[in-house]
């Protein structure tokens, strides 16, 4: 039998070296004359091991990594003779850092071939959305809701509760819209998911179709993410092959629309303007899209993270995914470490888990071995945490109590050498440029918070300023129409209040003199 | 380097253009399939995108103008985007920005008098584990540093 050897084809693996480690790998066995199958697929998300490459042993999968190309022969030869190498992992299932979380909704990424359906259905795929036939509307429903599962987009609104609205709605038509436009730097679970186990995120869809009664489903991606928009169609193709999508025994079929680098299309109404085929401007709420949402009709929209939950709650039971979890933040979330850290990856694990466990411990602090200074949780719009609030759990609650937001589920590390001002300055400037431009306080607000943060650096009346600046913050936070510009007081007021000292003008000026 | 793009043709564009038109929504699509063919939106092309879906000149405009994917003119013959979003920023980003700018002799957002090389922002490419990340052409770069952001605007100025 042929060897076994798994390589990811994800873009973060790709970025590092993975299709040249491939095609290293294949080289030299066809020189060896020894006869492999290279299985390209998703990330197992140990990022700094990446490109970790896997063989099928009698004792399971053995992991390689990092890998580079030149490196390719000498692992191969220690995989045939089954000799020592040091870049030789042990059983990837033992690797501590994978050892120790709990992997529901990425059970099966970096595990399969991403483009084989039979692959999906050989690991437990399709076992939710056979469950869910058998349920029916209603049952689905109820299941969904005893799960306890919140949007994990970021807003944290009960899944259940949007999609009984929509199910309770009478349209003519409805729409199942899957919300993957990851813009929020620090997070990658969208992409790694679509890339890794792009089935579960179908299967989620079209459990949520025959919950609601929907005939049609969007996955809006990106244009970032042009390796993810490969890899939803080609699932999305053969699971129209296989049956299991269109033609006429299934009512419901999935489209992909790519986005154009709009980041405000994140948000949920400007997503549906954007499907329209309009600019990304923000919908006043109410009507909520569950009413009236893709043209008009009921619409379920949710994150790529959300469906992805949906066939284990369904397979596994609701039951078995709310054991997981605290308060009212249940089940496993995701969690992407990311930025100057030394093992930065995709950590899924049960609420509750503390954030300087999950930066200290599990991300082994930062790359540059200096002490961490900040972390920003829950990208652009996400507040920055100082260490002194490392005990913090990961929890929806816990984070809203600290003036904080868990959002996507993305850590950005920083070291010591951040400027906090500076980095209080972009959140305002992002936000000047991703504006949708329709309310004030968001479109003014953030062009005026730079140039607030300009004078401040300058020693202009520091201290009129940063009440400016708060004053800015407090109109964009209750003023805004969403969280763009309601959001964007997170970095800047945190960036405030925990690391003032960088707001000294005294320093400011010192720096500038430099 | 990126594939050539066709010259303007009013025929082909119309023909990209009903091969779209029926679809929901259809503006973004079609847009996407033109600077897909031709390497930017042709100004020509917005009133018979208008026509074609039975919206306004303005409507359409609008559009175009709001995202900032799309093109009103060819982009250099390579296009290096850099990430410049907070992840990338905490593991050294701005500086090899800076090195690119000063390679290239412009600001980023621009292209270069010879036409070679187009420097371009970008809000996260979702490597963020992987840190600082670019794209040149489509190709994705991560774990910058100096010697990699060299090769790349070297090979960006081919």
């Amino acid at each position: 039998m042929n060897l076994r050897i798994f390589v990811p084809r994800d873009a973060g693996a790709v970025a590092v070296g993975a299709d040249e480690v491939a095609l290293a790998l294949e080289q030299a066995a066809s020189k060896r004359g020894v006869a492999i199958d290279i299985v390209r697929t998703g990330s197992r998300g140990l990022y700094w091991l990446e490109p970790m490459v896997e063989v099928a042993t009698a004792q399971g999968r053995v992991a390689f990594g990092p890998l580079t190309a030149a490196e390719a022969a000498a692992v191969l030869d220690a995989i045939v003779t089954d000799g020592p190498h040091p870049l030789r992992l042990g059983v990837t299932e033992q690797i501590p850092w994978l050892k120790r979380q709990t992997r529901l909704t990425f059970a099966r990424c970096g595990v399969v071939d991403p483009r084989s359906i039979e692959d999906y259905r050989a690991h437990q795929g399709y076992q939710g959305l056979e469950r869910a036939l058998e349920l029916g509307s209603d049952a689905i429903l109820a299941e969904v809701t005893a799960s306890g599962l919140r949007g994990r987009g970021g807003a944290g609104f009960p899944t259940g509760i949007k999609w009984k609205t929509v199910a309770q709605t009478r349209a003519d038509r409805k729409y199942i819209v899957c919300n993957a436009d990851e813009g929020d730097s620090g997070t990658f679970a969208d992409r790694m998911i679509m890339e890794g186990d792009p089935f579960v995120v179908i299967e989620g869809m079209t459990i949520a179709a025959i919950a609601v009664g929907a005939s049609k489903g969007y996955i809006y991606i990106r244009s970032e993410y042009p390796h993810a928009v490969a890899a939803m169609n080609a699932a999305i193709l053969s699971a129209r092959r296989a049956g299991f999508l269109g033609g006429s025994s299934r009512s419901f079929d999935l489209e992909v629309r790519v986005g154009a680098g709009a980041y405000v299309c994140g948000e949920e109404t400007s997503l549906l303007e954007s499907l329209e085929g309009r600019r990304g401007i923000v919908r006043a709420k109410p009507p909520l899209p569950a009413h009236k949402g893709l043209f008009g009709r009921p619409t379920v929209i949710n994150n790529v993270l959300s469906f992805a939950a949906i066939p284990f709650i369904l397979a596994g039971g609701a039951k078995a995914y709310a054991e997981f979890g605290m308060g009212r933040s249940r089940g496993t979330m995701p969690i992407q470490l990311a930025g100057n850290i030394r093992h930065g990856g995709l950590f899924e694990t049960a609420f509750g888990v503390t954030l300087g466990e999950l930066v200290d411990d599990i991300g082994g602090g930062t790359l540059t071995g200096r002490p961490v200074r900040a972390v920003q949780v829950g990208g652009p719009l996400g507040a920055y945490f100082p260490r002194a609030l490392f005990e913090t759990p990961f929890d929806y609650e816990a984070f809203a109590a600290r003036d904080g937001l868990i959002g996507h589920g993305g850590i950005a590390v920083f070291d010591d050498s951040v400027d906090m001002i500076r980095q209080a300055r972009f959140a305002m400037e992002f936000c000047a440029i991703e504006s949708c431009g329709k309310c004030t306080p968001c479109r003014i607000g953030s062009t005026r918070g730079v140039e607030t943060i300009d004078k401040i650096r300058a020693g202009d009346r520091v201290a009129e300023n940063i009440a400016v600046v708060e004053d800015l913050c407090n109109t964009m936070k209750f003023g805004s129409l969403c969280a763009l510009g309601g959001f964007t007081p997170y970095p800047v007021m945190s960036a405030l209040r925990h690391f003032r000292e960088d707001f000294d003008p005294a320093r400011t000026r010192l720096e500038a003199a430099e | 380097m990126t594939p050539a793009s066709e010259p303007w043709d009013t025929a082909r564009g119309a023909e990209i253009i009903a091969e779209h038109a029926d679809l929901e929504g259809a503006t973004l699509v079609i847009l996407h399939a033109l600077q897909e063919a031709f390497g930017y939106v042709p100004e020509p092309a917005i009133p018979m995108i208008a026509s074609a879906l039975n919206l306004s000149r303005a409507e359409v405009h609008g559009v175009f103008t709001f995202y900032h994917d799309f093109r009103r003119e060819p982009a250099g013959r390579h296009v290096l985007k850099l990430c410049r979003a907070e992840a990338c920023q905490a593991a050294g980003g701005d500086a090899l920005v800076a090195r690119a700018e000063a390679k290239l002799g412009i600001g980023i957002g621009n292209t270069t008098a010879d036409n070679l090389t187009t420097l371009e922002p970008i809000y996260c490419l979702g490597l963020c584990a992987t840190a600082p990340s670019a794209m040149l052409d489509g190709r994705l770069v991560g774990r910058l540093d100096e010697a990699r952001i060299d090769a790349l605007v070297a090979e960006a100025q081919r």
